[in-house]
């Protein structure tokens, strides 16, 4: 599904990623590993878009096409989702309203018509409940005055309702309690399938006790130093980032 | 990035006017200029009564002695109000207003402006009241009005039928001398619409006033006159769009509202007059007096409007709080592009006890555009407790565009309370990706995001108009509508 190799990515002049490569199929849960700016944000932004990111080198291919040609609204359409670590607040714009629009410029680019009104809203009442999010979406505009953890439940949510065939999460986990990062992690259990892939990008190993990642990757210092299976994690947080930076 | 910025902004503020399309018809003017034989001319034309012609002769003589004024932060050139025609009306004879009178083009003209005058076409619930250039072309459900006792009907129409009302009110919101273009509008108004509720009533449909300007050269002058009774409610609404042309029309416009004890009047206003062309060629100027007073205890007056066009707006919409615990709001949006100008605000003045006003301004700007707002709040010395909150946020679009606010508070009684607070904002790089992540094209993340920013505005909006001002606000910033 996704195919990242030798990628080099700098920002105002500044090397972040150097040379990291990655490989994505289908059904597969990735976990990003890593210490504070070793580049693991830098790579959700790359590959979902965002423009002040300067590609030196290497190439992301994603079923088949080269995604950095795309501009950010088609990879979206084409099913990349990036659930955001800091969900910028949009005053005024409804939730509902926000996802009806996402929705229907996805249906839109499919050739779909608009997705009618009820449909909506029962697939909106059927992802609540799935979820076990209890908020009222309706009434909210964009992530504004949420709580962290409402935040990242919005884009748990919103993932839900647009169904990706790759989802990026970065850092949902970040500064949730315990039973938020339950319904994030149960969200994703229930929206896996063996046609999507999720990549997760953490700081800790919390998350993964309860969803079980199929890999693991150590990023660091811009590249992806060490990769295995969900025993990498255990062994990660055992011993600390420092064994990491002596194992380099 | 920045530059990529620059390409989306100018891509979505680069939208055209779609109401730009000139009427055939033929036209009966009078000749160009202004002097007293030209205000006599128009009153024998309407047939006025005495009391009118001197009313606007009266006015005629103190807008000579007036200056234009020039305080506003607007840039236009001299006008030549010589060089101007006061009176314009489609030629054939409109005796009988009844619908299967109208001339066929005119009909078209509102059909294509999505104005429908035939009433079971139009969406059930909203009277119109057509005005052609000069005149009043056609209104709608009359006859369902009559029988509550509500008159709905053309200034002239309400000159000839009711010219008791109009002695009473007329000139005593907005006197005669009040300011340069509303004496301006008091000597030469052509037409406008007349509105009476009568005690306990509620106006159980919305009346809807529509301008067209059409002819070339012209001015429009309407006059526009509400009264509600005691304890009656009636929402009013009001839609303008003119062709486009090269050269700048004026419209001097006067609205009045008064609401007496127990009252309540809604006044919403979509304003599209044609607001130049890209370069800043042509456009309506518009020098607009609207005030309403809360004349009676426990009256409420509030102001809607969306105004996205005209070349220059100089644009008021004020209350009078006389009564004991009257009650006043004004709500806007205003959005300029381009090279247009707008200087709008509101003005609360607070004579009566216990008075409250809420003022939310919502300014857009985009293009190389000036956006201000001025706004006075005035708690007399004898508006005991009496309240303002006002709210004032500006949305910028690029770098060329200005924002200014320019608030004036006078407190003259120690018991009264005046709030203000006012924000500049910018739409983020952080905003536009977020939706663009989500699959939402640049475009419409902007309008997506301007939207929620006038959502306060928009959503005081009587429905049906609201959806037209969120069409209008998209259609005034994007690219390739038109």
């Amino acid at each position: 599904m996704l195919s990242i190799k030798n990628l080099y990515v700098s920002i105002n002049g500044k090397e972040i990623l150097k040379d990291l490569n990655l490989e994505v199929k289908a059904g597969e849960i990735h976990a990003i590993m890593g210490p504070n700016g070793t580049g693991k944000s830098t790579l959700a932004s790359v590959i979902a878009g965002r423009e002040n990111y300067e590609v030196v080198s290497g190439t992301i291919i994603y079923n088949g096409m080269d995604l950095l040609r795309l501009p950010a609204e088609q990879r979206a359409r084409e099913g990349v989702f990036l659930g955001f670590q800091y969900p910028v607040e949009i005053p005024g714009v409804s939730i509902t309203n926000f996802i009806r629009t996402a929705i229907n410029e996805q249906r839109k680019y499919k050739g779909l018509d608009p997705m009618p009104a009820q449909e909506f809203i029962a697939k909106m009442e059927e992802v609540k409940k799935m979820l076990n999010i209890q908020f009222n979406l309706a009434n909210r505009s964009v992530n504004e005055g949420f709580s962290g953890g409402e935040k990242k439940k919005n884009e748990i949510f919103q993932m839900a309702m647009l169904n990706p065939k790759l989802a990026i999460l970065d850092e949902t986990d970040s500064g949730l309690d315990i039973d938020a990062l339950k319904i994030v992690a149960n969200g994703i259990n229930q929206i896996k399938t063996d046609e999507n892939a999720f990549i997760i990008i953490t700081h800790y190993q919390r998350l993964l006790e309860y969803i079980i990642p199929d890999f693991v990757h150590i990023l660091f210092d811009g590249k992806i130093v060490k990769s295995g299976g969900k025993e990498l994690a255990i062994e990660l947080e055992e011993k600390g980032y420092d064994w990491i930076k002596h194992e380099t | 990035m920045e530059q990529e910025n620059q390409k989306i902004i100018n891509e979505v503020t680069s939208g055209k006017y779609k109401y730009g399309f000139v009427t055939g018809i033929e036209t009966e003017t009078v000749p160009k200029g202004l002097n007293e034989q030209i205000i006599r001319s128009i009153s024998s034309k309407k047939n006025e009564p005495e009391f009118l012609l001197n009313f606007r002769l009266k006015s005629y003589r103190k807008w000579l002695s007036m200056k234009e004024p020039r305080w506003a932060k607007l840039e236009y050139p001299e006008i030549n109000y010589q060089d101007i025609i006061y009176y314009a009306a489609p030629k054939k004879k409109q005796n009988d207003k009844s619908i299967d009178n109208i001339d066929p083009e005119l009909k078209a003209t509102f059909d294509k402006l999505g104005i429908s005058l035939e009433e079971q076409k139009r969406l059930a619930g909203v009277a119109v009241d057509a005005v052609f250039d000069s005149v009043s072309v056609a209104t709608t459900y009359q006859k369902t009005l009559e029988n509550l006792g509500i008159v709905f009907c053309s200034f002239s129409e309400a000159v000839q039928k009711h010219p008791d009302l109009i002695e009473k009110y007329l000139g005593t919101v907005v006197p005669y001398d009040d300011n340069f273009f509303s004496a301006l509008n008091s000597a030469v108004f052509s037409d406008g619409s007349f509105c009476y509720i009568p005690k306990k009533v509620r106006c159980p449909i919305e009346l809807s006033t529509y301008f067209r300007i059409n002819a070339a050269g012209t001015g429009q002058f309407e006059r526009t006159l509400i009264i509600a009774d005691e304890g009656a409610y009636v929402s009013y609404m009001e839609g303008c769009t003119a062709p486009m042309r090269d050269e700048n029309q004026l419209h001097a416009a006067v609205v009045e509202i008064i609401a007496l004890k127990d009252a309540e009047v809604k006044y919403s206003t979509v304003q599209n007059w044609y607001p130049g062309d890209r370069e800043g060629r042509g456009g309506i100027y518009n020098f607009v007096t609207k005030r309403g007073i809360c004349k009676g205890a426990n009256s409420k007056i509030s102001w809607t409007q969306v105004e996205t066009g005209s070349a220059i707006t100089w644009k008021y919409p004020s209350c009078i709080l006389y009564g004991d615990n009257s009650n006043a709001e004004f709500y806007s949006v205003a959005l300029t592009n381009n090279y247009q100008q707008a200087d709008t605000g509101t003005k609360m003045i607070h004579i009566g006890k216990n008075t409250g006003s809420t003022i939310i301004s919502k300014g857009i700007s985009a293009g190389n555009s000036n956006n201000s707002y001025r706004g006075l709040v005035k708690m007399t010395k004898n508006a005991t407790n009496s309240r303002n909150y006002s709210q004032c946020d500006s949305l910028l679009m690029g770098d060329k565009c200005g924002a200014h606010t320019f608030p004036y508070i006078k407190v003259e009684n120690t018991s009264a309370i005046v709030e203000h607070e006012a924000t500049t904002s910018k739409i983020s790089d952080d905003q536009l990706f977020y939706c663009q992540q989500r699959g939402i094209s640049r475009e419409n993340a902007v309008e997506l995001i301007v939207n929620g920013y006038a959502k306060d505005v928009l959503n005081k909006l009587p429905m049906e108009f609201a959806v037209e001002a969120r069409k209008l606000l998209s259609i005034s910033l994007e690219g390739n509508i038109g």
